[in-house]
């Protein structure tokens, strides 16, 4: 069977299981919509935490975009793991012992103001919005690349299917489609890294396998039998320098920005709410703390497998492609060259295919051939020549992967608009039911708008993705900390270390970004710190404007401290004596 | 439990932010410390096919953060029975 068919025929399996559990477990009361009635196991938890947090970004651009980097990328690898070290010891269990439903509930409450919860309101809004915005177009790009449909209806289709189950099921059905999102995404990414392993190393673990020395079959599949019984990383490194890059295994970036991309990458990914409020979803502290460890297991596999992937995809797709005779390129060159993801322009005309640094459509560079990072994913299985089915279950891994994050974020702005903007401030004395509804209908809308930008993509979506997480960074990480950590931070130190944090971040970010990109480099960043990374110090900021701010205006009321007080032990103990006088 | 154990509580916290502490010290060494201040000094040193700051960068803390969070969560479950605040 062809590879359309194959990723039709998973495609659609996946997607009748997805509908049949939203149907199975859709919701009954805003407790069911918001937190799935607090009773989702600590591991399944951990996979829908898993499938929320990796998205069609992870899936398809992380280890491309790797491949390029080197050791740079590595940021990416640490920075989007070790915020699950901070939320498992920092946030989860605290937050799960408030038991409340949002992020601007728990700041509004914690913070006693409506001004708090309604800043924290605009910034999930803001922060969900960014981000499924690459989803929808994530969801259009991978029906048309692997299914022969435009970019327009895939987007529509994708959107369907989370209207149905997102609309129907609350939390309670995007918990359960996303541990069988979970379960297909990483099959559909493990299978192929397996066999690549297999091939070039006889090492069946990726993790091991690029470590290791490749042997007969894979100098073989490399046309190279030089390369046997040697390190695949000491191959992939000579190549490289041969080629004029640097390296594969150093870096090219400013060690200081580095660290403090990682940090903020790090710190945004424990601010995000739609990762907080999976914690809300189990049933007790203990659990909050070990179904963050699940999440970390189940990320960690994919997050390790990925700079696997880069490596064997960037040492294969170089073998393969440079310095061979276009006449003799193989066919998923070819196949790939329709999609723009790869393309050929012979400069010196001799007719032979040469990679080199530099832009490919450029004159003054010896560079010839385009490379897309996705590729490096998406072509992967083909590059190998694995079979058809293999190629087939990447579609529907990436569609997974997208969905499943996208479910995700519109739970959280559907909750901020019917729990804290209409329950919270506007109509407080709503029903449950007309709640339900208001928290149905503002999923709907909101899953429309994510399909509008997946249709028609804002050119700034790539751009302010650094803003998620910066904003993340600045604002809710810093003020949930000290507002489980510190029980005298104050209403007024947090409304100012709010301020100062996004708008300084803000400001960084629009600067370079949008008023002066010219400047975007090196020599212009503060200490030279990129605008990928200055949450940390937005983050920072945040700290100190609270603490000093809070140091001279009125401590919180005694029943927002014994409040804090209670977060911190498990079991019903509430009241400390002091409040009873 | 009782409403008059505040002192007891007090004393579970703070056993919590020192385990805590440890933690985070760990956290940061195979990331920040190993994984970017001092790679490229370790990476002089090979494991495998891996020069070792490399690992650090691409696998190592990865790892390590899988394994604190399973010591923390066996470490917090035993404190809280340690001050008899276990849930069920």
């Amino acid at each position: 069977m062809s590879i359309l068919v194959w990723t039709w025929i998973l495609t659609g399996l996946s997607f009748s299981l997805y509908i049949y559990i939203a149907y199975a477990t859709r919701a009954k009361s805003t407790g069911d919509f918001y937190a799935a009635e607090q009773s989702v196991p600590p591991i399944l938890n951990g996979m829908a935490t898993g499938a929320d947090w990796m998205s069609a970004a992870s899936f398809i651009s992380m280890a491309g975009l790797i491949s390029f980097m080197g050791r740079d990328g590595s940021f990416y690898l640490m920075g989007w793991t070790g915020g699950y070290v901070l939320l498992a010891m920092l946030f989860g269990p605290y937050l799960r012992k408030y038991g409340k439903f949002t992020i601007p509930q728990f700041m509004g409450d914690r913070y006693y103001s409506n001004t708090v919860r309604v800043l924290a309101l605009i910034c999930a809004i803001f922060v969900s919005f960014t981000y499924v915005a690459g989803q929808m177009r994530g969801v259009g790009v991978v029906f048309s690349r692997f299914m022969g449909v435009s970019i327009n209806m895939g987007v529509i289709i994708g959107m369907a299917l989370v209207f149905f189950y997102a609309t129907l099921g609350g939390m309670k059905g995007i918990t359960y489609t996303q541990v069988a999102q979970y379960c297909v995404l990483i099959t559909a990414y493990l299978i192929p890294a397996i066999f690549i392993s297999m091939q070039l190393t006889g090492n069946p673990i990726p993790q091991l396998g690029y470590g290791s020395a490749i042997n007969a079959a894979g100098a073989e599949m490399l046309q190279d039998p030089a390369t046997q019984g040697k390190y695949l990383l000491d191959v992939l490194n000579g190549i490289q320098k041969d080629m004029g890059f640097g390296a594969y295994t150093s870096g090219a970036r400013p060690r200081i920005d580095v660290w403090f991309i990682t940090m903020s990458l790090m710190i945004g990914t424990a601010g995000l709410p739609h990762i907080l409020i999976r914690f809300f979803t189990v049933p007790k502290m203990r659990d909050a703390r070990s179904s963050a460890g699940w999440a970390l297991l189940f990320i960690a596999l994919l997050y390790t497998t990925a700079p696997a992937i880069a490596v064997f995809a960037r040492t294969n797709f170089i073998k393969s492609i440079h310095n061979v005779e276009y006449s003799k390129a193989p066919s998923w060159f070819k196949n790939w060259e329709k999609t723009k993801l790869v393309g050929w322009k012979d400069k010196n005309g001799d007719g032979i295919m040469q990679i080199a640094k530099g832009a490919w459509d450029k004159p003054d560079t010896k560079n010839e051939v385009k490379i897309d990072q996705d590729i490096m994913v998406l072509a992967n299985p083909e590059i190998a020549k694995l079979p058809n089915w293999v190629v087939g279950l990447i579609g529907a891994g990436g569609l997974a992967a997208a969905l499943s994050t996208a479910a995700g974020l519109l739970l959280v702005i559907s909750a901020a608009i019917s729990h804290d903007l209409m329950k919270g401030i506007v109509k407080p004395d709503m029903s449950e039911k007309e709640e339900l509804i208001w928290a149905r209908a503002a999923a709907g809308v909101a899953v429309c708008i994510a399909g509008l930008f997946g249709i028609y993509p804002p050119g700034f979506v790539a751009q302010v993705v650094a803003f998620a997480f910066g904003l993340a960074a600045a604002s809710f990480f810093p003020c949930i900390l000290m507002g489980i950590f510190n029980k005298k931070a104050n209403k007024e130190g947090a409304l100012a270390g709010m301020a100062v944090g996004i708008i300084f971040v803000a400001a960084y970010i629009i600067y370079f970004k949008f008023v002066n990109p010219a400047f975007n480099n090196k020599d212009h960043w503060w200490f030279g710190i990129s605008p990928e990374g200055i949450g940390t110090v937005g983050a920072a900021l945040n700290f100190i404007v609270m603490y000093v701010v809070g140091k001279f205006t009125p401590e919180p009321p005694q029943e927002i401290q014994d409040l804090v007080g209670s977060l911190r032990y498990p079991g019903k103990l509430v009241v400390p004596p002091s409040a009873g006088h | 439990m009782s409403i008059h154990a505040t002192k007891e509580l007090q004393a579970y916290w703070k056993e919590n932010l020192v385990i805590i502490a440890v933690h985070l010290a760990i956290w940061f060494f195979v990331s920040f410390f190993c994984g970017i201040m001092i790679v490229d000094q370790l990476d002089a040193y090979m494991i495998g096919g891996f020069p070792l700051g490399f690992w650090f960068a691409n696998q190592g803390s990865l790892v390590t953060f899988v394994i604190l969070i399973g010591t923390y969560v066996y470490m917090m479950n035993n404190l809280d029975k340690k001050y008899d605040v276990h849930e069920g």
